[in-house]
């Protein structure tokens, strides 16, 4: 189903318009090996280092398929709840540049290796909205050329030549650029889970290509009624954009320049644009030589690829738990659907949190996390992985809160000191007498101290009894923060004769 | 030394083994042999050094009684095989001084079986041709001449080099690749056998590639059993390759023996074609007559397609060579034109020197039928023309086991008789092209002379993978043909 919620549209000169976007997502796949050879497909390494001569299209060379990466693309599909085509077949892209070796990329044309699928993203206000997936191929990168290394020439690094790509297709189902970059986030979890493609947009090993389109108001719903572009405006294809910071970006500079191009009383050419994240703008990019006709045909050195079914399920059956059946879990244990979706967003994330809730509340769980961890790992510029202090000590934090060993407020200050010093909170709590007080005796007492200390504000109190709080403050004071304060709370209001709202 | 030099692959195998003679002195004799026929310039690479080397560590194993199958046995390689550490050139300037840093799994086979290296034989540029006419290291002389002729001949094409070799005794047997009858033809016209087996027999790995689904490598030899020994070792299993086929290997040697005694030959009644020469359609006739009287079953077949599989082949051959000689532009291996403003201008003035005008002429047929517009109309048709043409043998073969045609149109042409106009000599594949479409195993045997004493040679065509049948109606063919001329050694006079 499409989003009930309300169009977001452009104020224009002449009319609002409406965005359309699709994407073209290019994962590398997680593997040792290139899709066609045995080289090494590591990230970093010295220039022409992890080449074969399969790579670098030396006479006589033929590919072979990597069995690996053709499970990872399977692994994927299947993620994206799509079709797997039991059938595919690669096809030669006939071009000519310095790093394509072979003159043609081995890609799959006509027939895919993964057909029609969805992705559920999860927007800022807790809504959720399916994308289709038009199609997964794979294909081969093709290498680097490097013109920064010598005034009168330049250089081709083939590292990267050969290395196993799958291009996510789209349908044009994002409207806005949040959409979007939710859907580039969404889908770099899902392969992240599935460990197909480490998603790391830094290194390139995730680049998207973004097409963006303008129209006015209903032409959207109409293409989604009919299915007829007629209705939605001539695209332009920004290439490579990585960040998902850039693709937000390019994306909302590209639809105003549409705009102000079509109410200047223009018309929008259907182009491959390059996204200047300096100058923060698209330019039209020079086309590649005779990148007009890229006569595709079957490669003549491969084989159709076929599948077995029972191959695919095997594949199916060793998918772990997906983001959206992960949220699903865990808003079944009483999160919010937005902590849940947060939680999900990193699998890293999601494991972290699962050993952190073991056998405590989810909610306070999910808060602690939330509230604690991630506000400390964001101050010390770290990610999950790299937390000082693992699960099982959080876990134990918590564990200590709930059964009111210590209180909140002294857990705080416990997780800064394990978080800088290290060691075992329980531990800690013994050494430095951290313990909450629950010992009615010892409350009693500071609270016939504070009592007798300002006999003003026990008159006060009996018109006023909000001004209890200012009581739990003063006794928690006398007891150094130990005493529990649902406890010193209910001593307070028998002492007081407060009523119970109070 | 003639004596020695004149051995069938067979008989020198059984000499050496027996050690009745040596690798060495074998290998020294055709060192001797090669570097007299120079005129003939059948090889474009000797390698007589290796070649020596290679006899003495054979002349070892055997001493230590460890031969392999090829033992010490000296052979031609056609040119577009990649050896390591020897210059190869697919008979083009593009590949400049190319030397392969990897073995083509052909070749390896052949050295793990004991087998010495010659050298490099001359072929047409990238094996486009059917006279060796279009190689950049000039045209290869056919042995034979006419009677009463000083002509100087064609020896076919592509594996022109190949073929003249083994003709003129320059080696044992040599390697071929057949890609439209670049085996076959060539064979046929020197008066000598070669076999195109089914495709996916031998593995491309390491075989410049030129078209990439007609491809083959195959043996060029003396005699039907030669052609049996040496498919033996050439062929393989073989990972590197995707279209290499997992079925083990035979001794197709050992399925010689049996006859043809009830074996369905089959005549295709649309390879009587125009313009082919009498001698032809009458060499045909007593080739089933040949095989008749052995035993065999002749019936009559139609293979209707068969007058659409040059235009077809002339698409998907081009096309796919366009894309596969892309790789060759200047800027990893072989010739790279200097002076040049940019990398476009790099590109073209590189293929423009190196590749020559047939080479051209076909690259840009095949971008031109791979275009945009006009993919449909012939690259997509003649894929569905491919599919016919296949049929057309499934069917024939419900009624025979082999399909008998001629050879070739016409014997050995002049040398220019036919290089001005691409379409004759387009026709001398009109019989052998077929083969390679349906990815067929097909074999020329000599039959025969022309009335002016040049050689004609007839088809067989088998079912896929069936070569151990091929091989022993092509021995029946050879035994009744009992074709045993040779070429006059004009050239070392």
């Amino acid at each position: 189903m499409t989003s009930p919620a309300k169009i977001k549209t452009i104020k224009g000169e002449t009319g609002d318009w409406e965005i359309v976007i699709g994407m073209e997502v290019h994962a590398q796949v997680t593997s040792n090996a290139k899709l066609f050879s045995g080289a090494s497909t590591e990230f970093g390494a010295e220039p022409n280092s992890q080449v074969s001569f399969i790579d670098a299209g030396f006479p006589g060379m033929l590919p072979v398929i990597n069995e690996k990466c053709v499970e990872q693309a399977v692994r994927t599909g299947l993620g994206l709840k799509a079709r797997i085509n039991l059938r595919s077949i690669f096809d030669r892209k006939n071009y000519f540049f310095p790093d394509l070796p072979q003159g043609y990329q081995i890609s799959q044309y006509k027939d895919p290796i993964v057909g029609e699928g969805e992705v559920t993203i999860d927007l800022k206000d807790g809504e959720s909205i399916k994308v289709g997936i038009e199609r997964l191929h794979l294909e081969q990168d093709a290498g680097k050329s490097l013109h920064d290394q010598s005034p009168d020439s330049s250089f081709v690094d083939l590292n990267r030549s050969g290395v196993a790509l799958m291009e996510i297709v789209s349908k044009p189902h994002m409207r806005t650029s949040e959409e979007a970059a939710a859907f580039l986030k969404k889908l770099r979890a899902i392969v992240r889970y599935l460990g197909t493609c480490d998603g790391n947009m830094d290194e390139g090993s995730m680049r998207a290509d973004v097409n963006v389109s303008v129209c006015r108001v209903g032409g959207y719903e109409e293409f989604r009624r009919t299915g007829s572009f007629k209705t939605l405006g001539t695209r332009c294809e920004i290439k490579n954009v990585n960040s998902m910071r850039f693709v937000q970006m390019a994306i909302e500079h590209e639809a105003r320049r549409q705009i102000e191009v079509i109410e200047g009383g223009g018309a929008i050419v259907q182009e491959t644009r390059r996204y200047d994240s300096k100058a923060n703008e698209t330019r039209s990019m020079r086309a590649k030589e005779d990148a007009h006709d890229y006569r595709y045909f079957p490669d003549p050195d491969l084989l159709p690829l076929e599948l077995e079914q029972a191959w695919v399920d095997a594949i199916a059956a060793t998918l772990p738990e997906l983001p959206d059946e992960k949220k699903a879990r865990f808003m079944a244990q009483g999160l919010s659907a937005y902590d849940a979706s947060v939680l999900v967003a990193e699998r890293e994330l999601a494991d972290f949190y699962e050993d952190l809730a073991r056998g405590v509340d989810a909610k306070a769980a999910a808060n602690w996390l939330n509230n604690e961890i991630l506000g400390r790992l964001n101050r010390d510029g770290l990610s999950i992985t790299q937390v000082p202090v693992n699960a099982a000590a959080n876990n134990a934090i918590i564990q200590m809160v709930s059964d009111k060993t210590i209180s909140g407020k002294i857990a705080k200050d416990l997780l800064d000191i394990v978080w800088t010093e290290g060691g075992d909170p329980r531990q800690v709590v013994e050494a430095r007498g951290l313990r909450q007080v629950t010992d009615t005796g010892a409350i009693d007492a500071a609270i016939e101290a504070v009592i007798a200390a300002n006999p003003d504000k026990v008159e006060e109190v009996k018109a006023k009894p909000k001004l209890a709080a200012w009581f739990v403050g003063q006794v928690m004071k006398q007891t150094g923060g130990k005493a529990n304060p649902a406890a010193v709370n209910a001593a307070l209001k028998t002492r007081l004769n407060l009523p119970d709202e109070g | 030394m003639s004596d020695l030099v004149s051995m069938t692959l067979a008989e020198a195998r059984d000499a050496v083994r027996a050690k009745k003679i040596s690798s060495r002195e074998l290998t020294g004799a055709f060192v001797a042999a090669i570097e007299q026929a120079r005129p003939l310039n059948a090889y474009i690479t000797e390698t007589a050094d290796r070649a020596l080397a290679m006899a003495d560590a054979a002349d070892k194993r055997i001493a230590a009684g460890t031969p392999g199958a090829l033992e010490g046995l000296p052979l031609a390689i056609k040119d577009l095989f990649c050896t390591k550490g020897v210059r190869t050139t697919a008979a083009s300037r593009i590949l400049g001084d190319f030397v392969p840093p990897y073995e083509s799994t052909v070749t390896q086979n052949l050295w793990d079986a004991g087998a010495v290296m010659l050298g490099k034989t001359n072929l047409d540029e990238f094996a486009m041709g059917s006279s060796n006419e279009t190689s950049a290291f000039g045209p290869v002389l056919n042995p034979w001449r006419a009677q009463d002729s000083n002509q100087n001949l064609v020896p076919g094409g592509s594996s022109g080099g190949s073929s003249a070799a083994v003709a003129a005794d320059l080696c044992l047997a040599a390697t071929g690749t057949d890609t439209g009858g670049s085996i076959r033809q060539p064979a046929a016209v020197t008066g000598r056998v070669g076999l195109k087996p089914t495709y996916g027999r031998c593995s491309r790995f390491g075989i410049v590639a030129f078209a990439s689904s007609l491809d083959q490598a195959g043996p060029m030899t003396k005699t039907v059993r030669d052609a049996a020994i040496l498919l033996t070792s050439m062929a393989s299993v073989d990972p590197k390759d995707s279209t290499s086929v997992d079925l083990a290997v035979p001794d197709y040697e050992k399925l010689l023996d049996g006859g043809i005694k009830g074996l369905r030959v089959g005549i295709p009644k649309e390879y009587r074609v125009e313009g082919a020469a009498a001698e032809t359609d009458a060499l045909w006739s007593k080739g089933a007559d040949w095989l008749k009287a052995q035993g065999a079953e002749i019936v009559e077949v139609s293979l209707p397609h068969t007058k659409y599989a040059l235009p077809t082949y002339y698409i998907v051959a081009p096309a796919e060579a366009s894309s596969n000689l892309a790789r060759y532009d200047g800027v990893r291996f072989g010739h790279r034109a200097k002076d040049v403003r940019d990398i476009i201008d790099l590109y073209e003035k590189s293929r423009g020197e190196g590749f020559g005008a047939e080479v051209q002429r076909r690259i840009l047929i095949g971008t031109y039928v791979l275009s945009a517009g006009y993919y449909d109309a012939y690259y997509a048709r003649a894929q569905k023309l491919r599919t016919l043409i296949k049929r057309d043998f499934d069917q024939a073969y419900e009624k025979c086991d082999v399909l008998l045609t001629p050879a070739t149109p016409s014997p050995a042409f002049a040398v220019g008789a036919k290089t001005t106009d691409p379409l004759e000599m387009y026709l001398q594949d009109v019989f052998t092209v077929t083969v390679n479409l349906a990815g067929l195993p097909g074999i020329t045997v000599p039959a025969g002379l022309t009335a002016n004493g040049l050689p004609l040679g007839l088809q067989l065509i088998g079912k896929a993978f069936d070569e151990g049948v091929l091989l022993r109606a092509a021995l029946a063919l050879e035994t009744a043909a009992d074709f045993k001329h040779s070429p006059a050694k004009w050239w070392t006079a």
